[in-house]
């Protein structure tokens, strides 16, 4: 089980859990980020600060703190 | 009374629409195709952040259309999310119109399916369909509606596409009886929904919601639904029933959120919905335009070099083809004085327009030319969908100074005006961080301190310089705002960072048409200040700049005058005369009592009353001068344009010290007015006042010294 920063760019993973608090969590479902979501890397900010991603075809920012909650798995 | 009755004839016919989407799907734009409105819009989320109401007729209807702040979902995360909700579920109106995006449906509907469940009459606009034609996508909306029990249509606001059929299938909606949505969940949501409408038909429990939509309002924990029935006798009963129902769906779902375990649920349906009616007829590229733009634009190591060169090229560009009609409008201006002051033979009239309001009118107008230029750089940052992709890559760097990758929105439209840009502030949703962007909004230059630099940096430095001086002055200013709010954050916003989560929207070509208009409702607002409040304020500066009369010294001067033996000798003489009339004037005097303040940062009494006048409008800093230097300097033929009078007048370590104060102190009034009330109190305009002066002091008073040093 890895997390959703620790993901090289350009792969495709499953979210799988979502370790956010509550409100954070709300956030990030109303942005259609929850599980069973399939995911796509796409580009790293410097120092991969804040990473973009695609989810259908919504690109979303996500910093790095974030991506870290959301646990995923390769599909 | 006529015009009341003109207005609204039959109360029938009124229908109140609320115009609901998530954010950039194009909800301002479909107000303004339908009723010729000029809304601001933009590409990125949140653009519009108030609800504004727009009024047209159409047929036999009176339409008003509230246009609400983007929303991803009903979770009042942030300020205008709530202002969407509280609407929604407060006030009145008559139907929703929920504006979706038709590339991205299945997001789009994930608010939809929530809006289903508030038991009012809702028609989907699916919009941008322009968009979804040339991907490929085809939408049968006519099944949607059929599988949604919603009526459907395709528009698209930019093409003007089938609007009329919209406010149609609006009219006839409204007229036309309440259909229940067909919003179908999974098992064991269906079979909690039933045990639960069967124990409240059992009961004939009173309401005017359906059975169906109480029972998923009670699943999903909705407190307005729980209240109304907390205080009826079969709450009792119902309890167990509920908290038995979510342990079910909690478990089916495998998660201890109903929230979560709903979410999940509407997004299924909703891929089911995507599933039937859209029909992708090109096989999906494997990197789309936006990808590809987005490999360079934002790309890690070259990213962040790009935006810079793009903001500097807009400075160059502001200045250079911004100085190539200035020329022509100061001529304008000087002839216009000269002829209009030539038919006037009573000294002071002529005096009060010529010297007063064309001189101080003219100072402004001049720098239309610039302003305009900075104004369709931001038109365009903002609607190409680029300002989401250079907050992505500063929202690190932001990150270390205490700021959100989000504020860099605000902060960029307060290149613009600070107005809009305090109210942009709304997209944050943590109290703490909205404050401190709000505290760092007034570091960036607005536009109405553009004529100030211009001027300065036109008077001190060649032209092929010029145009760095402004971007080192803009960057500078920026830079300054981040290492205040390191500061502020150590010390009066300590606490935990904001999560950043942001959409990046897909990049888009800005018709001519959206930004001619941005530009010119921006340049008409500007002219219009200039026309009025500029036009006041020179007059009020002439009359306190040339009275009370001092009828002894004219006098001492005028033998003085007569008596000099050559022309040029009288010349100066009659400077003389007018530099101690103005010294003793009002102003002079206001000049002459706050001078010491301003001295150890190198500033005459000319320059401390320019900056006092400012603090009404920045643009009146520039007609200040203009009254100042065109009442009292040696106008000689050579030089008589305001940037001649500065640069003979002022040393350059005072003028890098005044423009050091501009950029750093108190925005104009009604800046000042909206940042208080969007702060929330009155104490926060003096902490900033407080803030923003002892800032600037200090900071001109170091440029200053250092400069002396130098020079």
């Amino acid at each position: 089980m890895k997390n959703l920063l620790e993901c090289e760019k350009g792969c495709k993973v499953k979210i799988v859990k979502l370790n956010a608090v509550s409100d954070l969590k709300q956030r990030l479902i109303s942005f259609g980020i929850m599980k069973e979501t399939v995911v796509e890397v796409l580009e790293h900010a410097p120092r991969k600060s804040t990473i973009e991603i695609k989810i259908g075809k919504m690109r979303l920012a996500l910093r790095a703190e974030e991506a870290e909650l959301i646990e995923v798995e390769k599909v | 009374m006529n015009q009341d009755v003109k207005a609204c004839p039959i109360i029938a016919n009124h229908i109140k629409v609320a115009l609901v989407g998530q954010p950039n799907v194009g909800k301002s734009m479909l107000i303004n195709s339908v009723s010729n409105a000029h809304l601001h819009v933009g590409n990125f989320s949140g653009v519009t952040v108030d609800k504004t109401e727009v009024l047209f007729d159409y047929k036999d209807y009176h339409f008003t259309v509230v246009d609400l702040p983007g929303t991803y979902a009903f979770t009042d995360y942030t300020i205008e999310e709530r202002v969407t909700h509280d609407y929604l579920c407060a006030e009145e109106y008559d139907i929703i119109i929920n504006v979706v995006d038709s590339t991205n449906l299945e997001k789009n509907l994930q608010l939809t399916a929530e809006l289903l469940t508030m038991s009012k009459k809702v028609v989907l606009a699916l919009n941008m369909s322009d968009e979804a034609d040339k991907e490929g996508l085809e939408i049968s909306a006519e099944y949607m509606s059929e599988l949604l029990g919603v009526p459907c249509v395709k528009v698209s606001a930019a093409t003007k596409f089938g609007i009329d059929e919209l406010i149609e299938l609006v009219a006839s909606t409204h007229s036309g009886e309440k259909i229940a949505p067909k919003l179908v969940f999974s098992e064991a949501v269906e079979e909690e929904i039933l045990r639960i409408t069967s124990y409240l038909s059992k009961h004939k429990y009173q309401a005017k919601n359906s059975y169906r939509n109480i029972a998923i309002n009670l699943l999903k924990n909705n407190k307005k639904t729980y209240t109304q029935l907390h205080d009826n006798p079969i709450w009792t009963e119902l309890q167990p029933i509920l908290i038995d129902a979510s342990q079910h769906i909690e478990l089916h779902h495998n998660c201890n959120d109903i929230k979560e375990a709903f979410a999940e649920e509407y997004a299924a349906f909703n891929r089911g919905i995507c599933a039937e009616v859209v029909k992708n007829k090109q096989v999906e590229e494997k990197k789309t335009i936006t990808e590809r733009i987005d490999s360079i634009l934002i790309h890690p190591i070259l990213g962040i070099p790009i935006f810079l060169f793009f903001m500097w090229g807009l400075f160059q560009l502001t200045f250079e083809i911004g100085a190539i009609p200035m020329d022509y409008i100061d001529m304008f201006f000087g002839w216009l004085g000269d002829t209009i002051g030539a038919t006037i033979s009573h000294d002071d009239l002529r005096s009060l327009i010529v010297d007063g309001i064309i001189a101080g009118v003219g100072a402004v107008i001049l720098f239309v030319p610039n302003i305009i230029i900075l104004f369709i750089g931001i038109a365009l940052l903002e609607s190409t969908g680029y300002m989401s992709r250079v907050a992505f890559l500063l929202d690190g760097f932001f990150h270390k100074f205490g700021l959100h990758g989000q504020s860099f929105i605000p902060l960029v439209t307060g290149f613009g005006c600070s107005i809009p840009a305090y109210m942009s502030a709304r997209i944050l949703k943590n109290d703490r961080d909205r404050l401190l962007t709000l505290f760092i909004i007034g570091f960036m230059s607005c536009g109405a301190r553009l004529p100030v630099y211009v001027l300065f940096a036109g008077a001190f430095f060649s032209p092929e310089m010029a145009g760095n001086i402004l971007f080192a002055i803009y960057i500078s200013g920026a830079m300054m705002g981040l290492i205040a709010a390191k500061v502020l954050k150590m010390t009066a916003f300590k606490g935990a960072d904001e999560p950043f989560v942001m959409e990046m929207p897909k990049y888009r070509l800005p018709s001519l048409k959206l930004i001619y208009h941005t530009v010119l409702t921006k340049t008409m607002m500007y002219l219009k200040k200039a026309g009025t409040f500029i036009a006041a304020a020179s007059m009020l500066i002439w009359f306190l700049s040339n009275y009370p009369h001092n009828l002894a010294l004219e006098e001492s001067y005028a033998t003085k005058i007569e008596n000099a033996a050559t022309p040029k000798l009288k010349f100066e003489q009659e400077n003389h005369l007018a530099e101690a009339l103005l010294e003793q004037s009002y102003l002079g005097t206001i000049g002459k009592f706050s001078e010491p303040v301003f001295a150890p940062l190198g500033f005459d009494w000319k320059m401390s009353v320019a900056l006092q006048t400012g603090l009404a409008a920045k643009e009146v800093v520039v007609s200040t001068l203009g009254v100042l230097y065109s009442l009292g300097s040696d106008v000689d033929e050579e030089n008589n344009s305001l940037m001649g009078a500065i640069s003979q007048h002022i040393s350059l370590a005072s003028a890098i010290a005044f423009i050091v104060v501009i950029m750093i102190y108190l925005p104009c009034l009604a800046a000042s007015i909206v940042f208080t009330r969007e702060a929330g109190g009155i104490r926060y305009f003096f902490y900033l006042f407080a803030f923003t002066s002892i800032v600037a002091y200090i900071m001109a008073f170091l440029a200053y010294n250092i400069t002396l040093m130098i020079v």
